[in-house]
């Protein structure tokens, strides 16, 4: 992840490569939920449930192929 | 073509966005080009969506698809992160589409207060990450049945061995209960480092890919200017817990701390 602008002592920080389980943590759980006019409906949709899915059932197809350079764990397998 | 939806990143001060040049290239979700709709004071990063990929059906069958799911994400991501380094935003969740300007500039009217709110309250302050695992140098002694069998008969080697064992899950269970007070113990003394603080349930160990069970998945509001004394808090803690590996990431957007429940 990129530092914040002007502080480049974050640069010293063991800032790491976001992995895509610390952004799923985010972009799913959290931030704002608004409601209204919107064509999901995020109560109707347990997206946690969804997305964990999604990874588990395509955990063995994974590769290292992925966007951004940001790559899920290179050892993932199911036990 | 499908109708267009518009697709939600953030919401931002109106002041602060005025000036939105920095949008200029930030491309989007499905590389949709990102801009503002502002009314009741805020500002709104939008882009529009196809909705025969991002309508209600589609989106439920595409978050089921972790490449599809991944790209998005990442996209979302990117567009805050991009935006977070211009204002003070509130990330908006994942998949949240509405059918057109009108609808969003309706949701800002109608939570104007809400978001004013959340927006003072994260001004100039980010999101740091602390994971804690048990330190793999804690080592419990190991079962070691085969040294007790064959060796001698009757109950009495039995009896030792049930002894052994028996103390050595007395032992796991003595560490587990020190890393996991310890973990405890880190979550609190970092929340005095912070504005705010959150737990996140701890990550899957099968999506993690490591079968060290993690303890502390946590989430600290901290000002933008105090990242190098957060870090050395986390430092600190880290000193002070031997039994526990302590992982920092960051610095984030503010996700866990934009929705109003967060203080």
């Amino acid at each position: 992840m990129t530092p914040a602008r002007d502080d480049t002592r974050l640069e010293n920080l063991p800032a790491q490569r976001v992995a895509l389980v610390d952004l799923l943590d985010r972009v799913l759980a959290e931030g704002v939920v608004v409601t209204g006019e919107i064509t999901l409906s995020i109560a109707d949709v347990d997206l946690v449930t969804i997305s964990l899915r999604a990874l588990l059932a395509s955990v063995s197809a994974l590769t290292g192929d992925t966007p951004s350079g940001n790559v899920l764990p290179a050892s993932l397998e199911t036990p | 073509m499908s109708d267009q939806g518009r697709w939600l990143y953030a919401v931002a001060d109106r002041g602060a966005a005025e000036d939105h040049a920095w949008l200029t290239g930030v491309a989007g979700v499905a590389g949709g080009e990102v801009r503002a709709v502002r009314s009741a004071g805020l500002t709104a990063l939008v882009s529009d969506v196809d909705l025969g990929e991002f309508g209600a059906e589609a989106l439920r069958r595409n978050l089921e698809d972790l490449r599809w799911l991944e790209e998005v994400a990442w996209a979302h991501h990117h567009v805050i992160e991009a935006a977070s380094r211009h204002v003070s935003l509130l990330p908006i969740r994942l998949a949240t589409v509405y059918g057109g300007d009108a609808s969003v500039t309706a949701a800002l009217v109608e939570r104007q207060r809400e978001f004013t709110c959340a927006l003072a309250q994260i001004r100039d302050r980010v999101e740091w990450g602390v994971k804690a695992y048990a330190a793999p140098a804690n080592p419990v002694p190991a079962a070691r049945a085969s040294s007790a069998s064959g060796t001698g008969s009757g109950s009495g080697t039995g009896m030792a061995y049930l002894k052994r064992r028996r103390d050595e899950l007395a032992a796991n269970q003595d560490a587990q209960r020190d890393t996991t007070a310890g973990a405890r113990a880190v979550y609190a003394e970092l929340a005095g480092h912070a504005a705010g603080a959150r737990l996140h349930p701890p990550q899957s160990p099968q999506l993690r890919g490591s079968k060290a069970p993690m303890l502390l998945n946590a989430a600290y509001l901290v000002r933008r200017c105090d990242a190098t004394s957060f870090a050395a808090a986390v430092a600190s803690a880290a000193n002070a817990h031997p039994e526990l590996r302590l992982e920092l990431t960051g610095p984030w957007p503010p996700y866990s701390f934009a929705g109003g429940d967060a203080w």
